[in-house]
């Protein structure tokens, strides 16, 4: 409730101010014509952020600096004999009680009567509080909305300073995103050097055996050796290469190249359909059907498949990959330009001989970097292989035997009951890290190969 | 200054090359098209096109942008088959053959048929690959020594060979504008066209590169009949000995190049020479 008046208020100070802002810049322009600076807008919206500024510095102190000093007074209520007789979590306690009865809300057992002294007292305290910081924060909006009134003359460059502050605000959120991404590569490398403070790197990286001791029993951490997972990972990524790679570039041709525009308009929406399917789906998929559909017809032909393998898992991530190097295949044969196609046609060439010899040379370094990202989703994908590949991490270069992978592995470490104080579920950081380094190498090269390619014909 | 004097030669030589209409006469007539119609879905790009193209003659088509000229020039060698919704109605005979005829293999025809278009399109291969692939796709050359000899002879006609002889195994698309058109004029020769079609071909060069093609196109007449679409009048009346003046899809007039710049007998097309449409 609080809230919304906060925001309902601030809303109409901004409608205010920019209206100020905006009739002042039409009676310059009234008064001057053309040669004022700024159109009216600009001086509306260069009001209106001025305006803003104070209003949001005053909420941002009081979200900085409100919560301690309403803790301060809740702890000030409570009388000094009660106060000394209260441990850490008792005073949690009772400060949840008093906050409590000041909402309004139940408490459990007999109030006593401070407390409920203390409760009222809290309830005023906050209705005060708020409506003190609702009035400075609109008084002090309402006096720079004033001072930013009173500097729009015709020659008030507001269209330059708000576009200042629009770029600002932009990189404050490209900044969001860059600061997130560099908060959790630093959570992962400090996680995971307090793991290879347990286990030595060289056991780790180069060791065959993933053998963590869970329970934790016997006084030693069990093995924890990469290699297995590494191993299964990259089977599963190159089943899943091998089936989504030809099919999904195929149709990529078929859809840039053969098909006229009606089946285009039908395929190219139900290939991305494939896309929007939720991974655990296909896991499910995988599971229930394409195993035991693989381990029968195996049978068939006298060949040992288990249901649950590298085969199933990588043919399922396979088939969910398909959609991502159609469309970018395809997105990929638009960019080779039609002239190109049209010099080939010209010679005499037939489709299928402008399609090898023209488009795909032409498209080929594209296609790789497509190819190179397809990989990079393929290594991180979860859920399937946690359903499908059998969770059996042993290093085996078996297809049809179930093998695990990093990600089963880190979603093995880290479910149910985890510290983070051994090396148990601390190698989950040390996986998540490796398989972050793996897919970051492969983004950047394909990233650069796809840049290539599009500088080619600019 | 030496620069601008060549290019004024050149221009002076094509004007004097010019053949008078009875020595044209002597030229049979290689492609004929009558009331040849092109719808792009519901629009009609072209209104009935009746033309005859004269044999080892340089025929040139002039019209403002929009006009139909490169539609009707894509029609000759059914280039317009690659563009979806197009619908080509009429007849155009090579030799008194159909090329619409549902018979003909489109291929074939392309093979007699080359084309050169507006902007230069090398292969992205080396220069020998982009001037071998038409010879190879089309099984031209029985050995490595008779493809070199087309690549070339090719190259020698295009007159880019000694420009290239040292780099052949550099990509095409690392050659200056000029010579990637003159690149793409080879690879076209190269499959042993009889008809070339050329659209706008110097619309993307500059004026040295412009007069070195239009140059070469004098050359090539002695052996092929040339179809060039280009907005420039000057050029039609430097390289072309019959023209034909294309409007909003009509055809407005056509013959001599001489006749029709010197004494245009419609009122649109002295318009549009005089430099008051387009």
């Amino acid at each position: 409730m609080n809230t919304l008046i906060l925001a309902a208020a601030l809303l109409i100070l901004l409608g205010v101010a920019y209206q100020s802002g905006w009739s002042k810049g039409r009676s310059l322009v009234a008064a001057n014509g053309v040669t004022v600076h700024s159109r009216p807008q600009y001086h509306g919206a260069y009001v209106a952020l001025w305006a803003m500024i104070p209003a949001l510095v005053v909420l941002a102190l009081w979200g900085l600096f409100g919560g301690g000093i309403r803790h301060d007074y809740i702890v000030s209520l409570i009388p000094v004999d009660i106060l000394t007789a209260l441990d850490q979590s008792g005073l949690n306690l009772t400060i949840g009680r008093i906050e409590a009865l000041a909402s309004g809300y139940g408490v459990v057992g007999e109030v006593q009567p401070w407390e409920q002294a203390a409760g009222d007292a809290l309830r005023s305290f906050q209705f005060l509080t708020f409506a003190a910081v609702l009035i400075l924060a609109l008084v002090s909006g309402a006096g720079a909305l004033f001072y930013a009134r009173s500097r729009i003359t015709a020659r008030q460059r507001s269209r330059n300073a708000v576009e200042r502050v629009v770029g600002v605000v932009l990189l404050i959120c490209s900044a969001v995103a860059i600061l997130t991404t560099v908060g959790i590569v630093a959570s992962l490398v400090t996680e995971a050097l307090r793991f290879f403070s347990f286990i030595n790197p060289l056991d780790f990286f180069f060791g065959t055996v993933w053998a963590p001791n869970n329970a934790g029993t016997g006084g030693h951490y069990g093995q924890y050796g990469l290699l297995p997972l590494l191993a299964g990972t990259l089977m599963i990524t190159a089943i899943a290469m091998l089936v989504a790679v030809p099919v999904g570039l195929m149709s990529a041709i078929y859809l840039n190249q053969y098909a006229d525009r009606r089946v285009r308009g039908v395929a190219k929406p139900l290939i991305e359909i494939l896309a929007g399917i939720p991974t655990i789906v296909f896991g499910f998929f995988a599971l229930v059907t394409i195993g035991p559909f693989l381990r029968d017809a195996g049978a068939a032909i006298g060949l040992d498949i288990k249901a649950t393998s590298a085969l199933t898992a990588g043919v399922v991530m396979g088939i969910m990959i398909i959609p991502f190097v159609s469309s970018l295949s395809d997105d990929i044969l638009n960019q080779v330009p039609k002239t190109l196609r049209d010099g080939a046609y010209g010679l005499g060439a037939t489709q299928s001989e402008t399609i090898r010899n023209v488009l795909l040379p032409a498209a080929l370094p594209g296609i790789v970097g497509a190819f190179l990202l397809a990989v990079s989703r393929a290594i991180g994908e979860t859920m399937i292989v946690v359903l499908a590949a059998g969770n059996s991490p042993v290093l085996r270069g078996n297809p049809f035997e179930p093998v695990s992978t990093i990600t089963v592995s880190i979603v093995n470490q880290l479910t149910g009951d985890t510290d983070f104080t051994g090396p148990q579920s601390l190698v989950g950081f040390a996986l998540g890290l490796t398989l972050f380094v793996i897919t970051l190498c492969l983004n950047i090269f394909a990233l650069f190969i796809v840049r290539r390619f599009r500088e080619q014909y600019e | 200054m030496d620069v601008l004097a060549g290019k004024v030669k050149v221009t002076q030589k094509t004007l004097d090359q010019t053949m008078n209409p009875a020595e044209l006469m002597d030229h049979p007539i290689r492609l004929t098209a009558r009331d040849v119609t092109v719808h792009y879905g519901a629009k009609q790009a072209l209104h009935g096109i009746s033309i005859d193209i004269p044999d080892r003659a340089v025929t040139a088509f002039i019209g403002p942008s929009g006009c139909g000229k490169s539609t009707f020039l894509r029609c000759i060698n059914r280039m317009n088959d690659t563009i979806e919704g197009a619908k080509v109605g009429g007849r155009i005979e090579l030799d008194g053959q159909d090329i619409y005829d549902p018979k003909l293999d489109v291929v074939e025809l392309r093979a007699r048929i080359g084309m050169v278009f507006q902007k230069p399109n090398p292969f992205p291969k080396s220069i020998y690959d982009n001037v071998a692939y038409g010879p190879r796709i089309h099984g031209l050359a029985r050995n490595k020594a008779d493809l070199d000899e087309i690549v070339v002879s090719s190259l020698r006609k295009a007159g880019l060979f000694e420009e290239v002889k040292d780099r052949l195994s550099e990509p095409g698309t690392g050659l200056s504008g000029g010579q990637q058109q003159r690149l793409c004029i080879a690879r076209a020769i190269a499959v042993g066209p009889e008809v070339i079609l050329m659209d706008e071909p110097c619309s993307a060069l500059d004026p040295i590169a412009t007069a070195i093609i239009e140059e070469l196109i004098d050359e090539l007449r002695e052996n092929y009949t040339i179809v060039i679409v280009t907005h420039s009048m000057q050029q039609a009346a430097r390289v072309s000995q019959k023209t034909a003046f294309f409007h909003l899809g009509n055809l407005i007039e056509q013959g001599d190049t001489e006749d029709i710049f010197t004494n245009p007998v419609n009122k649109q097309t002295q318009d549009y020479i005089m430099g008051r449409i387009g």
